[in-house]
Parts: structure tokens; C-alpha cells; sequence
């Protein structure tokens, strides 16, 4: 998995400025479609309304304020929850990778939490922490958690022993031996860890504030539904769909800005 | 293909290039007194992985500078004395030395592989040999300098991932030379390379050991480059030396010449017969 989904996508990503719409092409041929079937009364606007006026209400609730709101809350609780889970699954896979007895002593109980559904836990966490933001960031954490951990292990475990012998053999300190070899070595996987963690911190959240929040837009999707806004809630989802590609987007121009040396990122 | 032409020039060409080519001087006045080849001394050497004993009691001096090349069968030891030699394994008994005292830039070994950080430039890659050395303010013109040697100054920026088999291992080559060794060690170096580029190879190898003079030790399969290389080739059977040849012909060797094909024959028997009595 690891290979094809850092190999196939640079090839798309460094194409010239024209190529770069054609990205687009699909969803707005989608959306016009939507149009003209609800304008023509194909698509009855109760089940699912006009993109023209997902956009209004859009719009009203920008006014308003309490989109931008929404929004930033949501945004914030994904990075620090990201940021939580991300750096101590790094810790942990860095920690079990370069050593035998950390991993002996704690990978096997994290392979035992890592199956057990981590949304399974919202009614405990809920216990635990009330539906204050603490239950939202402990959710997102442990979900990156495990992409992350399990990235940055294997990509350590998997650098080429015969680039390790010969930093040896050149006399490089630990340090500079886990700084000049390993961890470059180790990154193209853990970038396939982060966008995994990516999808999955949107996942988490989405799933934890439709069911425990009083702020956040999942908090917004699920007071448009009590009060039959089906237009906020596309609006919501069509909101979710783009946070997800940026959060891609983002990562996809780390991995080019650091991985320029890996075949599959050279311009040719 | 520009630089490879270059090593295949005659000796004379190289030297009479040198005195017009400032870099080349400079290579030659800054040499420091101690980057001679270093002698070295193996009794009783002995290696076994398992219940396999590879090694079974090598004996062995090799005055400084010398330029010896060790052949076998694959499995017959060459490797493992080369890596005990250059520090990667443990002894299990016996012992070797060197007349002086080695600090580890003074050995260095050439892999099969070319072993570089993908990640890091061909410079860069070139100054990770320079060892304890690596933060000192001269390590790029170092660097630099053995990049030159080999024949790739002009590739310094480059990623390795778009280099030949044949740049990579001169990259490689230009790791191990930029400490100024005392004794290099090859194992098989050009075994992945293909025949044009071997030939143009070994010129360079030959070149860099006249220029700098450190010992040579090359394990190889292909006797036909040992003999064209070595001033002495070893032929190991069973953890044994089981033969010593000394190469006299006199340098610069020509390729395919009777001389060398004769030796070349007599060696492939000692090991073809080998190959009989098992």
C-alpha cells in the first residue's frame, strides 16, 4: 500500500498548470448536474437541495458568523488532536523501531488496543471526560494514533541495513546515524502514515461532534437536522469534503518539499 | 560517457594532463606524509558462522602499498577475510595487525553495492567519508577534490537515483578515497557493472591506488582483473590460502596480453581443479 500510494500521485501532482484543473473537472460537472436536475424538480429539493441554495444558506451563515465559528473549532480540535496523537504514535514508533526492549515491552498491547474500534470508546470517553472538548481531543489522538505508530515503525524497521553498515563503518555517531540515514529513510512511509491519520481525524471528529458537542460543525450539521435545515447539512458534509482535501493538499506538499530526492518526486 | 573516456586514457596522457590541470597539482603537493599504505600481518586466522567454519588458519603479510587481489569459489572465505580485515566482523582466533597504529579512517571498504544516501547529493554523500572529519571547515573542497579524482566533479548536485551503475560505484569510490585510507578494501566493487564500464573501472581503481599508494586488497571473482590489477593474487579454497601468485608484469598492463592470459589460465586451473576434487 505504502508504495503505489506515494508513487502514483506525484506523477499527477507535478503536471503543468492546465493539467492541474483537470483535477476538477469531475466534481464541477457533478455539481452542475445537481443543479439542473433540482432546478427541472428531477431531484425534489426536501430530499436533497439545489447547490444554489446549499450556497445561500452558506452564505447566511458566513454572515452570520457562525460558519467562520464553526469551522475554526472544528479546525482546532483536529490540529491539536492530530498534533497530540501524531507526536506521541511518532514517539512510540520511533522508541520501538531503533529499540528491541521497547518494542518487546509495549508492542504487543498496542497491537491490542489498535483492534479494538476506537469510536467504540465514545460512550466510555463520554464517562470519562463529559462532552467537554478533552472527550474530542482524546478521540482524534488515539485514532491518528495507530497510522502514525505503525508508519513510523515499519519505515524504521524496513531502512536498508546495508546503508546502516555503512554509516558504521564511516564512523557515525547514533545520532548522526539516526539523523543522516535512518529518518530520511524512514520518512516516505511516514508521510503514508500521515494522510492515513488525516482521513481518519476528520472520521473521528465528524463521528464524536454529531454525537457529543455543543460547537463544531458536526455540533452544526446535527441542529440543522432537529430543525430540518437539509441544506445546512450538505452544506456541512460539502464542507467536510473539502477540509479532507486540504488536509491532503498539505501533506502532499511536505512530501514533495522533502522527499525531492525520491525518484518518484523528480521533475522530468 | 565524456568522463568515462577520460579514465580510459593511456597513464602518459593522464600524467602530462596533470601538470596543466591545477586542481591535479594541488592533489599531489597537499598529499600528507601518512597517507602511505599501511603493512599488514594475519597469523592463525580463524571465522565460523554456526557449526561453519569459513576461515580455517590464514596466514598472511602484505608489505605496505601492495596491490593484492583474492579469489575463490563463492563461499570459500574471500568476503569474510575481507571483512574481518577491514573491522565489520569479529576474530574468533588469531590475529591481525597493521605496523601502526589505525584510527578508522585509515581503512575503508568498497562494497559490491554503491551504498549511497539517496537522500543526500552526490557531495554530500562524498563528505559522509571523511568520518570524524565530516564538520571540519575544509570537509566540501575535501570532498570536492575526491570527487574530481573520480571523474564526477560535475555531478556534485546531483540526486544519486540519477547516476549509472558505473557513476554510483565512482561516487562510492570517491567516498572511500576522501579520508586518504591506508589500506582499501574492495569487495567485488565491479561485480554488478557491465563489461565497458568494468574495464574503464579498474583503470580508475589502478590509477587512484598509483596516485595515493595505499594498500589494496580486492576480493573478486573474475580473475581476469585480478591479474590485470594485483601485484599478487591470492587463491583461497576452503578457508585456506591455497595459492600465491606473484602478478610481475610491469604496469601499465595491457588487456588480453599472452602474458596475463597465461597466468590468468594457470590460476582458473588451481581453482577448477579445486572445483574437482568436492
Amino acid at each position: 500500500m505504502s508504495l503505489i500510494d506515494s508513487i502514483s500521485f506525484p506523477r499527477s501532482f507535478r503536471l503543468p498548470r492546465v493539467d492541474g484543473l483537470i483535477q476538477w473537472i469531475v466534481p464541477l460537472a457533478i455539481i452542475a448536474i445537481w443543479q439542473v436536475a433540482s432546478v427541472t424538480g428531477f431531484v425534489p429539493t426536501r430530499v436533497l437541495p439545489a447547490p444554489s441554495d446549499v450556497a445561500l444558506a452558506g452564505w447566511k451563515l458566513l454572515l452570520s458568523g457562525e460558519l467562520v465559528r464553526n469551522i475554526w473549532v472544528s479546525f482546532w480540535r483536529a490540529s491539536i488532536g492530530f498534533l497530540i496523537g501524531g507526536s506521541v504514535g511518532f514517539a512510540f514508533g520511533l522508541a520501538n523501531g531503533l529499540s528491541q526492549l521497547s518494542a518487546k515491552l509495549t508492542d504487543t498491547t498496542l497491537q491490542m488496543v489498535r483492534n479494538v474500534p476506537h469510536l467504540a470508546l465514545i460512550p466510555l470517553v463520554i464517562l470519562w471526560f463529559g462532552i467537554d472538548e478533552s472527550a474530542k481531543l482524546f478521540l482524534v489522538a488515539l485514532g491518528v494514533f495507530f497510522p502514525i505508530y505503525l508508519n513510523t515503525l515499519h519505515g524504521i524497521r524496513t531502512v536498508d541495513p546495508q546503508l546502516i553498515e555503512m554509516g558504521r563503518i564511516y564512523g557515525m555517531t547514533d545520532s548522526e546515524l539516526f539523523r543522516r540515514v535512518i529518518f530520511p529513510g524512514a520518512l516516505p512511509s511516514i508521510f503514508v502514515g500521515i494522510r492515513f491519520a488525516l482521513g481518519i481525524m476528520w472520521l473521528t471528529l465528524i463521528v464524536a461532534e454529531t454525537i457529543a458537542a455543543s460547537s463544531g460543525l458536526g455540533y452544526m450539521a446535527m441542529q440543522a437536522r432537529e430543525f430540518m435545515l437539509i441544506d445546512v447539512v450538505v452544506l456541512s458534509i460539502l464542507i467536510y469534503a473539502l477540509l479532507g482535501k486540504l488536509a491532503d493538499s498539505a501533506s502532499r506538499v511536505l512530501e514533495r518539499a522533502t522527499l525531492s530526492w525520491h525518484p518518484a518526486f523528480q521533475k522530468r | 560517457m565524456q568522463t568515462a573516456l577520460r579514465t580510459s586514457l593511456p597513464e602518459t596522457e593522464l600524467a602530462s594532463r596533470a601538470n596543466f590541470a591545477p586542481h591535479a597539482r594541488v592533489v599531489r603537493e597537499e598529499r600528507p606524509a601518512q597517507t602511505i599504505g599501511l603493512p599488514l600481518s594475519i597469523s592463525g586466522l580463524r571465522k565460523s558462522f554456526g557449526d561453519n567454519e569459513v576461515l580455517r588458519g590464514i596466514d598472511l603479510h602484505i608489505p605496505a602499498g601492495q596491490f593484492v587481489a583474492i579469489v575463490g569459489k563463492s563461499g570459500c572465505g574471500k568476503s569474510t577475510l575481507l571483512r574481518l580485515i577491514a573491522g565489520l566482523d569479529k576474530i574468533d582466533s588469531g590475529s591481525i595487525s597493521f605496523g601502526d597504529e589505525v584510527r578508522t579512517e585509515d581503512i575503508r571498504v568498497m562494497f559490491q553495492e554503491p551504498r549511497l544516501l539517496p537522500w543526500a547529493r552526490v557531495l554530500s554523500n562524498v563528505e559522509v567519508g571523511l568520518g570524524r572529519d565530516r564538520a571540519s571547515k575544509d570537509a566540501h573542497a575535501r570532498a570536492e577534490k575526491a570527487l574530481t579524482e573520480v571523474g564526477l566533479a560535475d555531478k556534485r548536485d546531483q540526486w544519486p537515483s540519477v547516476l549509472s551503475g558505473g557513476q554510483k560505484q565512482r561516487v562510492a569510490l570517491g567516498r572511500a578515497l576522501v579520508s586518504r585510507p591506508r589500506v582499501l578494501a574492495f569487495d567485488e566493487p565491479l561485480g554488478a557493472l557491465d563489461a565497458l564500464t568494468r574495464i574503464s573501472m579498474q583503470r580508475l581503481l589502478e590509477r587512484v591506488w598509483r596516485d595515493q599508494g595505499f594498500t589494496a586488497i580486492l576480493v573478486t571473482h573474475d580473475v581476469a582483473e585480478a591479474v590485470a590489477l594485483a601485484d599478487r593474487v591470492l587463491v583461497i579454497d576452503e578457508g585456506r590460502i591455497a595459492h600465491d601468485v606473484v602478478v610481475n608484469t610491469a604496469r601499465p598492463r595491457e588487456r588480453g596480453s599472452a602474458e596475463l592470459a597465461a597466468l590468468e589460465g594457470s590460476i582458473l586451473s588451481h581453482l577448477l581443479s579445486a572445483d574437482d576434487r568436492t
